[in-house]
C-alpha cells in the first residue's frame, strides 16, 4: 500500500543509545518494513556512563558495558561502517565505500565525539587520553590500573569531574585544570559549582580554576603541560576533557540544517533543512539534535543527557510511523546526573536558564540539598545532591511554571529557601569544556543586558 | 545478559542493592553502581531486582547479535 508508514524502509544512522532505542520502538508502534541500524564504531550498541565511573574504578571493563535490548529490533546492523552523506531527493544513505542505503525514512542519531586536544602533535603523545568509547575508557583504565604518578585532567565539566573522582578513589594524584571559576560551573551555576570546587579540594583534588593549559609536554610520552598562569603539571597521563563535538560533518553537503549545535529539528524531531523547511522524511534524536522547548523560552536546546536520547527516540520513533494529527512532540523536561566525590548530583530543566536560586532543602554543609533555580520568577530548574526522591517534586514545578521562590512544598524549607541569590551562569566560551546543555539562543542574563541607545 | 539503570529515574531505593548485592552497589548515600554484564548465576535476582524497583528503572536483556540480523 503506498504511503504505509508501518511499511517500507527505515535507515538509522548512529548505533548508540537514541538508535537502538528507536529501532525497538518502531517495532513496538508495528513498523514492519525493512529497518538498517548503521554506526561506524565496530561494537553493538554500548552504554557510555558507566566508561566514566565503574571501568575506571576497575569494577568492569570497557567492553562489557553493552546495551541490553527491550526487544529485538529485526534490524540488519551495519557496523564498523560509516555514513559519508544523504542525498534526500534520491533518499539514499551514502556510505564509505561508494554504497548507497534507499531510505523511505532515515533517522539520524549520529551522537558526538570528544573534542581532541588541539594540538594533533600533542595530543598524539604516548599517556594523553580523552573519554568517550569503549576503547579510551579500556586504555585509560589500564594506564590507571599501572599506577601513574599523577594525572592531569584537562576541564572540570561532568566528565572531568567524574575522572577525577576515580582517580582519587585509585589514590592516584591528580590536578584538574578548569579555566572557568570552578568545576561543573557551566552545568549548575556558579553558586553550586563553588560546593563542587569545595568537594575536589576536600578529596585532595589539586584543583585550578581561571587557568588553561598552554602546551602539552613530552617526547613520546606524556611528561607534563604548561599553564597559562606561568606553572608546570608534571604528570604521566593527561585526560583531555573538553566536553563534545557533534557529528554533524557528513551532512556538510546534504541541505540539512547541520552546524556546531547539532541538527536542528522541530518539536516532533522532524529535521529542519538550510532553509528552516521541515522535512517530512527525515527525522533526528539524541545527542547530535537541537529542539525547541516552550519551557526554555523555545530555545534550542541541545542536550547530551542518557535520558534524552531515549525519550526523543521513542518520539521519533513514534512519529516515523504515525500521520501528522497522531504525531507527538519532545516535551521531556531535561534532566542528568552525575556520581562523583561519593555524592549523587542529579539535575532537572536547565539550571542554566536562570537568573537566580534558593537553597530549597537541606545545606551545603551538609552536602545533601535540593537547590532551585528560576528565571524572571518562575522555576526553571532544579538539582539535587544526594536528595534524589525530591526531583520529582520539582520536575512538575518546572512543568506547571510554578513561581520562584517556589512555593511551600518542600520538608524542611529552611530560612535560605526564601532568599534568592544570583545563578551567576556563566558565559559558555569561559569553559575549558563544552557545555552539555547548550541554549543555542542568548543566556538570559545576557538578554537583560540589551540596553538602547540614549540618543 | 547485560543490564542497565535509567539512572534519571533512579531515586536511591535501593531495593536492588538487597536483592542483587553482587550486581548492584550503592556509592556514597544514593550513587548507583551496577555490573554491566550480569553473571549466569545472577541472572535471577537482577530479575527480582527490576520487578521490585519502585520507579522501574532497571532493564535486563540479551545484547544485540554483533552480526547481521
Amino acid at each position: 500500500m503506498p504511503g504505509d508508514l508501518k511499511d517500507g524502509r527505515i535507515v538509522i544512522v548512529g548505533a548508540s543509545l537514541a538508535g537502538l532505542r528507536a529501532a525497538e520502538a518502531l517495532r513496538e508502534e508495528g513498523f514492519t518494513g525493512s529497518l538498517t541500524v548503521v554506526g561506524d564504531e565496530p561494537h553493538p550498541p554500548y552504554d557510555r556512563p558507566p566508561l566514566s565511573k565503574q571501568v575506571l574504578l576497575g569494577q568492569a571493563t570497557a567492553d562489557t558495558t553493552g546495551l541490553p535490548m527491550r526487544r529485538d529490533p529485526d534490524a540488519e546492523w551495519r557496523l564498523g561502517v560509516r555514513a559519508t552523506g544523504v542525498d534526500l531527493l534520491a533518499k539514499q544513505v551514502l556510505l564509505e565505500g561508494g554504497e548507497s542505503l534507499p531510505y523511505d525514512r532515515l533517522l539520524i542519531a549520529t551522537g558526538t565525539r570528544a573534542r581532541p586536544w588541539p594540538d594533533q602533535e600533542e595530543g598524539a603523545l604516548d599517556g594523553v587520553f580523552t573519554l568517550r568509547t569503549r576503547e579510551d575508557a579500556g586504555g585509560l583504565a589500564e594506564r590507571l590500573a599501572a599506577g601513574p604518578e599523577r594525572v592531569l585532567v584537562i576541564g572540570g565539566g561532568f566528565t572531568g569531574s567524574e575522572i577525577a573522582s576515580a582517580c582519587r578513589e585509585r589514590g592516584l594524584e591528580v590536578t584538574v585544570a578548569e579555566r572557568g571559576p570552578a568545576p561543573l560551573v557551566g552545568a549548575l551555576g556558579g553558586t553550586l559549582s563553588k560546593l563542587a570546587a569545595a568537594m575536589q579540594r576536600n578529596h585532595g583534588v589539586d584543583l585550578r580554576t581561571g587557568v588553561t593549559v598552554t602546551a602539552l609536554r613530552g617526547n613520546g610520552s606524556f611528561t607534563g603541560a604548561e599553564l597559562s598562569d606561568g606553572s608546570r603539571v608534571d604528570a604521566d597521563v593527561c585526560v583531555v576533557a573538553l566536553g563534545a563535538i557533534r557529528n554533524v560533518e557528513w551532512l556538510a553537503e546534504s541541505g540539512l540544517a547541520a552546524g556546531p549545535r547539532g541538527i536542528a529539528c522541530d518539536a516532533g524531531c522532524r529535521a529542519f533543512n538550510m532553509y528552516g523547511i521541515v522535512t517530512d522524511d527525515v527525522f533526528v534524536a539524541g545527542d547530535v539534535s537541537r529542539f525547541p522547548h516552550p519551557l526554555f523560552g523555545y530555545q534550542m536546546l541541545s542536550l547530551e543527557h542518557w535520558g534524552n536520547a531515549v525519550e526523543q527516540a521513542k518520539v521519533a520513533a513514534h512519529n516515523m510511523v504515525n500521520p501528522g494529527p497522531l504525531q507527538h512532540p519532545h516535551l521531556a523536561v531535561p534532566s542528568f546526573w552525575s556520581t562523583q566525590f561519593g555524592l549523587n548530583i542529579k539535575s532537572v530543566g536547565v539550571p542554566t536558564y536562570s537568573d537566580h536560586v534558593v537553597i530549597a532543602q537541606g545545606s551545603l554543609e551538609a552536602r545533601r540539598l535540593a537547590m532551585v533555580y528560576g528565571y524572571q520568577g518562575r522555576v526553571t530548574a532544579a538539582v539535587t545532591v544526594d536528595m534524589a526522591k525530591s526531583l520529582d517534586y520539582y520536575r512538575h514545578l518546572i512543568e506547571t511554571a510554578a513561581p520562584f521562590p517556589p512555593p511551600p512544598g518542600a520538608q524542611d524549607r529552611a530560612i535560605a529557601a526564601d532568599i534568592a541569590v544570583p545563578s551567576d551562569v556563566p558565559d559558555p566560551s569561559g569553559l575549558s569544556h563544552g557545555p552539555i546543555v547548550a541554549l543555542t539562543g542568548h543566556l538570559p542574563d545576557r538578554r537583560l543586558s540589551v540596553v538602547q541607545p540614549t540618543r | 545478559m547485560q543490564t542497565v539503570v535509567d539512572l534519571t529515574r533512579c531515586q536511591g531505593y535501593a531495593q536492588c542493592v538487597f536483592l542483587a548485592p553482587d550486581v548492584f552497589e550503592l556509592h556514597g548515600e544514593e550513587g548507583l553502581l551496577y555490573a554491566t554484564a550480569v553473571p549466569d548465576d545472577q541472572v535471577e535476582r537482577v530479575r527480582q531486582a527490576a520487578a521490585a524497583c519502585p520507579v522501574q528503572a532497571i532493564l535486563l536483556g540479551e545484547e544485540v547479535s554483533g552480526g547481521a540480523r
